[in-house]
């Protein structure tokens, strides 16, 4: 990563989240499932709504004291459930928000992911449309000020037959069609929104709406406690007939109105328009990356058994009916280039991806390969990295490139072997080191799960090393000469010690008992 | 399961975020206008006059069009682009000329513009040139108010009577 001002603010990222873990623990830590938040705030959002839409008046005369009805009349459940609405809607804009300045941080914006992050952008407009057109309805002075500004907004386009804010020259203009018109709007829009949503989340495996039960329980919990000790409020009935003076907005969706009356139509619509079009093409602004060769299968020797389609993180990868006729499997796994991020995690969980299998002449091979960085090669710089290490406590540090710096643990007792991400190291791998006597122990690291360049490393890696997901790390495998460690990118120095902390334990293992041909192989 | 030493901190984070969030909802306060000044708003779309003359047809001319495009008089659909401009107690403090809308400059000029004016005694003073003359206004209208502090007071013309309109 080259630029210095995203590097500071990533390593900014990583300290507050990590803080953040020790504070809340890693469940409660919102930050990992921004997005997934993002779509907990919207079902608040849209069930109190569903709830608010049966007692709201549209009118223009009684829209007002209808809302504050609800909100004072039916405090204890009306007010409830419309502060629910209001924050529901303000913590969507934080989470949504925060979500889009992450991805950018952690660099998860281009490549392959250029679809989810372009669909992205008209979200951000949809959300906000809901919001201000919601707090129309309200028909107070805020509604007032928001109604008139975005109608002389609008209007400075000038492709509208009539000009809309001349429906709020006075208070005869204001006619009820316009709220029925208002609230279709303020549940049409919501309805797009849930559908782009779905678009955004579209070439994403197993992509994650819900966020964990402790985070969904707790915001429930604050959202109410806020909506009780802090119920929103109506300003004045709006009144065409008066300027408007001090308002108090919310900020999370008006941001843009100040602008609006400090420096005028042009400069807002450049502004936003500006924003959204440099925002959309920020995938194609990644100058200087250059994309990896997509991972490549290869059809003899694919048995169809879908594990590579299982554990792709943007469902890159397919099941298909075998035509060919190069292998008795009924099915055939097929990549889709465009999506690959050349993660390398097919690779690992490809059951024909294994050190131990034969294989004719001097290439390892497997049915789905990553071609800058092939098994072959993976097994090839495993012994070269662990070639030539002393002691009685030697460790391989297997680990990821975009997490803490391996290079920087290197020494005569350990080797490192970065990979494009942990996710694509095969658990065979490490029985492999054993067998082969390369190492004593196997020190396995990867970012911190929610913080994978990629996606899912980290979780990959974790359950197929307890034996949770295949392929599984072989029963037989001493679990005392292996160690999973989370490090980001900012936590070299915790790997540090944990590395120390792992060959003082090593040290004082029993000499590991080696299969007879290893013994055989270290004598000649 | 939630770990004992995490409860507070979840507590402290919750109350954090609760604070974030209803703080941003309604502060810091924002002032529009000065609540001692009044509003004067001027809001019109009005479509100037044709750009030529209407034509009578002759008999020959009428006999070469369809029957059903046999009307009398040929008119020019242009219209004239229309100037419009304010005075407050003698001072102009607008003036603008907006080209009819349509592709064929058919369509209605429209004009808009909001602006604070100090609460008390005003004379306001509206023409509007839409003819074909560049020397004549042919609207022109002047109103002394009395504005209360946050009254809106709207310019406007009232195409049926054909005047403009204060309220």
């Amino acid at each position: 990563m080259s630029n210095p001002i995203k590097s500071a603010v990533r390593a900014g990222l990583f300290r507050l989240e990590s803080g953040w873990d020790m504070l809340v623990g890693r469940e409660s830590n919102p930050m990992y499932c921004l997005g997934a938040m993002s779509w907990f705030f919207f079902w608040i959002v849209g069930a109190s709504g569903l709830y608010l839409f049966v007692p709201y008046d549209t009118s223009a005369v009684r829209a007002w004291n209808s809302i504050e009805h609800i909100s004072r009349e039916q405090w204890y459940w009306g007010g409830l459930i419309r502060s629910l609405h209001r924050y529901g809607s303000d913590a969507m804009v934080l989470t949504m928000m925060l979500h889009l300045v992450r991805e950018w941080c952690l660099d998860r914006y281009h490549g392959a992911r250029w679809f989810a992050w372009f669909t992205g952008v008209p979200l951000i407009w949809m959300v906000f449309s809901s919001g201000v057109t919601g707090y129309w309805l309200v028909w107070d002075e805020l509604a007032q000020y928001l109604a008139i500004g975005t109608a002389e907004w609008m209007d400075y386009l000038g492709i509208f037959g009539q000009s809309i804010a001349r429906n709020f020259l006075n208070p005869g203009a204001l006619t009820d069609r316009f709220f029925t018109l208002l609230i279709f709007i303020h549940i049409a829009v919501p309805l797009f929104l849930l559908m782009a949503m779905w678009v955004h989340i579209l070439r994403i495996n197993r992509a994650n709406t819900n966020p964990p039960r402790p985070l969904v329980i707790g915001s429930t919990i604050m959202l109410v406690a806020l909506s009780l000790l802090h119920p929103a409020q109506s300003h004045p009935a709006a009144d065409l007939g008066k300027s408007i003076g001090e308002l108090n907005p919310d900020w999370y969706f008006m941001a843009l109105y100040p602008l609006y009356d400090a420096k005028g139509p042009l400069v807002t619509w450049a502004v936003s328009i500006g924003a959204s079009l440099f925002l959309s093409l920020m995938p194609w602004m990644a100058f200087g990356r250059k994309r990896r060769a997509a991972a490549v299968v290869t059809s003899d020797l694919c048995n169809g058994c879908g594990n590579c389609a299982s554990d792709c993180p943007f469902g890159a990868v397919v099941l298909r009916p075998r035509t060919d006729g190069l292998h008795s499997s009924p099915k055939l796994a097929v990549m889709q280039p465009d999506l690959c991020t050349s993660c390398g995690m097919c690779m690992a969980s490809c059951n024909k991806t294994n050190p131990f299998l034969p294989h004719t002449g001097e290439t390892r091979a497997t049915a789905i390969d990553i071609p800058d960085f092939t098994f072959d090669l993976m097994v090839k710089r495993v012994s070269a990295r662990t070639h030539g290490l002393v002691g009685k406590n030697r460790v391989l540090i297997i680990g990821c490139e975009h997490g803490a710096v391996l290079d920087h643990l290197k020494g005569p007792s350990v080797g490192v072997l970065p990979l494009h991400c942990t996710g694509m190291m095969p658990p065979s791998l490490i029985d492999y080191v054993f067998n082969k006597d390369l190492a004593d122990g196997v020190l396995v690291t990867a970012c911190r799960p929610g913080e994978c360049f990629y996606r899912l490393g980290p979780e990959w890696t974790e359950l197929r090393m307890n034996g949770e997901r295949v392929p599984k790390l072989r029963g037989a495998v001493p679990r005392e000469r292996v160690r999973l460690f989370w490090a980001a990118s900012t936590e070299t120095k915790a790997l540090m010690g944990e590395l120390a902390a792992f060959r003082v334990a090593l040290e004082e293992l029993p000499p590991m008992e080696r299969p007879e041909s290893t013994k055989r192989r270290v004598a000649e | 399961m939630i770990k004992p030493r995490h409860i507070a901190g979840q507590a402290v984070a919750y109350a954090a975020f609760a604070l974030m969030i209803a703080y941003f909802a309604s502060h810091p306060v924002y002032r529009q206008h000065d609540p001692s000044n009044a509003l004067l708003k001027l809001s019109l779309t009005h479509a100037g006059q044709k750009v030529g003359e209407c034509k009578e047809r002759s008999a020959e001319e009428l006999a070469k069009l369809p029957p059903n495009m046999r009307a009398k008089t040929s008119c020019g659909r242009e219209r004239n682009a229309v100037t419009l401009e304010m005075d407050i107690d003698g001072q102009k403090v607008f003036a603008q000329t907006a080209k009819p809308a349509g592709l064929s400059g058919d369509g209605r000029s429209r004009f808009y513009d909001s602006r604070e004016i100090k609460s008390g005694r005003h004379v306001i003073t509206a023409r509007m040139r839409d003819g074909n003359d560049p020397k004549v206004f042919d609207q022109v209208a002047e109103v002394t108010v009395e504005l209360a502090p946050r009254q809106v007071f709207v310019v406007d013309f009232d195409e049926e009577n054909g005047k403009f309109e204060f309220k």
